[in-house]
């Protein structure tokens, strides 16, 4: 046996480089797989709240209000919606997830007030039905796309890109092409299928504004329209979007979630949220626009500390996927013995792409999907998004606002030079914010 | 019967007839290429449209039956579900993009991209169409009188298509097919629903899917 603690790794060539070019030259394919970002980027924790002290008051918890509600697409839609809280559900594809999950997630979210989101696909039945409010994804593929569910919808997504991969297109791997999959997105059982990384009827934001007239004359002016970016080239993509005529724009930074990418796309394109927000915000003040059209910000949010920053920085609603499925039940101990066989461990898996979840939650094997009861994970759902509505109002009465949306940049500090510089707040205990002269 | 004047009328008003319980025949004029004209109709109205049309027109068509006295701009009939639309003229980009059901029939030429990611349509090209038309094409039956460009059927899945004239180069997995009687049989019923009769199934060709970059395949790499 030798002792490993005197074996010095390479920081260049750890372990998992090491393992990966091996992984590379046995098989000659890219790693492909789910999850996010992996590596340590610059993110909401390397800010923190100033709370209140001599010079502001603070709200008592418990007894003084804070408010937590949000209206999105009020600027031309004629029913915008009104959600309890500022944390809503992403878009997650039916085929990268089984019906049970995406039922437990229209569950969870109805019971707080707040939205879900359908994905690449198309609509079920299921989270139509179990979704107080449905926001319908306008992908470049338009697998399952169709006039009728863009009725029933509360809201349209117009996906542009998506933070896991801005610029890429989508992969669902022929293991998770189930019939139901197949005759949802017209398309042959069990054949990788490719999504598309443009909309096919649409190139730049000129279009884009025609097509979005289209889909308001289509719903007579009802549904709010959204447009979702990847995190890249913020401000322009903000400002473009705006010019388009969205209602809201939902922005994904780099570390935001995926059901199946290559892991070098996850990993080195796009910005990181933080940054994201920031650009997103400026772009929208500098149009007049900040509050009038909102902003929706994701990626890596998992906290109510992750919220309220966010809000203070100048979204308006957050939006998660990692963490909604980790609170259903991905990536929970209960199934290790399963991961070991997997070759990975709770806490690691990452492996959305491959079909065989043992948390029944990426998958469309029927006895996995039946492992998750979705009433049960829809109740676990919505306990965790009270923790972090509860923690969001417990920041922003500590910094005296009778409403999380009253949360400001002025009650932030950064740890870090790129963090002050990124979030354009000074570095705590100076007034120095790097590149702002 | 229903008109509208699209020079004072906005289009507003005729889509908000045609998402409408009331069907029957309408007639529109002076389209000047407006874009979004008789979108998500309904029902099985009768439209006539007389002039060019811009953007989207007849976009996701259910049931009507849309005739178009004129051109068309891009994106005509995307994503139809069911019905007709008949353009008299040509048809720009992305003619009947995603759609998945019904008969588009373009009189003259369509542009690049015709029946791109179509998924259940029939479109019927009296003349030509441009190239990376039927990109990642599904389902459905794309038939051109005339010639194709480019990279026909690139990354095609399991529509087909019948080319009369020439196919300046096909796509990545698309190749031509045997005519087998079947195949006539459809074709000839195309060629029927469009009112064709200057040719016979015998002057088509019949491409598809090779069906190899159906599942990742290293080797195919640089098909991708
Ligand atoms: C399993 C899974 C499937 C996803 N499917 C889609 C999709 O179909 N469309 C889309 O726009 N984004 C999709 N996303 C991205 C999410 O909408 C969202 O942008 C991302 O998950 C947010 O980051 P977070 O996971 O760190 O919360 C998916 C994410 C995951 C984890």
């Amino acid at each position: 046996m030798v002792d490993k603690s005197w074996l010095k790794e390479s920081a260049t060539f750890s372990r998992p480089v090491i393992r990966e070019i091996q992984r590379a030259a046995e098989t000659g394919i890219y790693d492909i797989r789910g999850f996010g970002a992996k590596r340590q980027i610059p993110h909401f924790d390397d800010l923190v709240f100033l709370g209140a002290s001599m010079s502001r008051y603070p709200l008592e918890g418990y007894r003084e209000t804070c408010g937590t509600n949000v209206t999105l697409g009020d600027r031309f839609a004629k029913k915008p919606i009104h959600l309890d809280i500022p944390i809503t559900i992403a878009g997650m594809s039916f085929g990268a997830l089984s019906a049970q999950a995406k039922e437990a997630l229209g569950r969870g979210a109805s019971q707080m007030g707040t939205s879900t989101t359908t994905g690449d696909g198309g609509m079920t039945p299921e989270e139509r039905g179990q979704s107080k409010y449905l926001v319908y994804q306008y992908l470049p593929s338009r697998y399952g796309m169709n006039p009728e569910d863009l009725r029933k919808a509360d809201a349209i997504e117009v996906v542009v890109g998506q933070g896991a991969k801005p610029g890429g297109g989508g992969m669902l791997l022929g293991q998770k092409i189930s019939p139901r999959v197949a005759g949802m997105r017209d398309l042959p059982e069990g054949i990788d299928q490719r999504s598309a990384c443009r909309h096919p009827d649409w190139t730049g934001p000129d279009d884009l504004e025609i097509k979005i007239a289209e889909l308001r004359e289509i719903t007579d002016w009802e549904k709010p329209i959204f447009i979702k970016v990847g995190a890249a080239r913020t401000f322009y993509d903000v400002t473009l979007a705006v010019k388009a005529g969205a209602d809201v724009v939902v922005v994904d930074g780099m570390q935001g979630g995926t059901a199946a990418t290559q892991d070098v796309f996850i990993e080195h394109v796009g910005i990181p949220t933080l940054p994201a927000v920031r650009a997103a915000v400026n772009a929208l003040k500098e149009l007049d626009m900040h509050r009038k059209v909102q902003l929706i910000v994701s990626g890596g949010i998992r906290s109510g500390a992750d919220v309220a920053k966010a809000l203070a920085m100048g979204a308006d609603a957050v939006s998660i996927g990692t963490a909604a499925l980790i609170a259903l039940g991905d990536n929970n101990d209960t199934h290790e013995a399963e991961y070991n066989k997997l070759g990975t461990s709770a806490g690691y898996y990452d492996d959305y792409q491959d079909g065989r979840d043992p948390a029944g939650i990426c998958t469309q094997d029927p006895e996995l999907s039946a492992r998750l009861d979705p009433v049960a994970a829809g109740r676990r759902l919505a306990n965790y998004l009270s923790v972090l509505t509860l923690e969001t109002q417990t920041l922003a009465r500590a910094c005296g606002k009778s409403h999380v949306h009253n949360l400001e940049p002025e009650d932030l500090a950064a740890l870090t030079i790129e963090a002050a510089a990124m979030a354009g707040v000074p570095l705590a205990g100076t007034e120095w914010i790097p590149g702002k002269f | 019967m229903n008109t509208f004047d699209l020079s004072d009328n906005p289009v507003r008003e005729l889509n908000q007839h045609l998402h409408g319980a009331v069907t029957g025949k309408v007639v529109v004029s002076n389209a000047g290429g407006k874009h979004s004209v008789a979108v998500g109709a309904t029902g099985a109205h009768e439209v006539e449209i007389n002039g060019n049309v811009g953007y989207y027109c007849a976009g996701m068509n259910c049931d009507a039956n849309i005739q178009v006295n004129g051109h068309a701009g891009p994106g005509l009939a995307e994503n139809m579900m069911s019905g007709r639309v008949h353009v008299s003229g040509n048809a720009s980009q992305y003619c009947a993009a995603t759609a998945h059901g019904g008969l588009v029939v373009i009189d003259g030429d369509a542009s690049s991209r015709c029946g791109i990611s179509m998924k259940g349509v029939d479109i019927v090209v009296k003349g030509s169409v441009g190239h990376m038309s039927a990109f990642m094409a599904q389902k459905g039956h794309l038939v051109v009188c005339g010639d194709a460009g480019e990279a026909l059927g690139d990354s095609i899945y399991e529509a087909q298509l019948y080319v009369g004239g020439k196919v300046e180069s096909l796509g990545a997995d698309c190749e031509e097919k045997e005519m087998r009687a079947e195949h006539k049989e459809t074709l000839q019923s195309l060629l029927d629903a469009a009112g064709i009769n200057d040719m016979t199934v015998d002057d088509f060709k019949r491409y598809g899917s090779a069906r190899k970059l159906y599942h990742f395949n290293i080797d195919n790499a640089s098909s991708y």
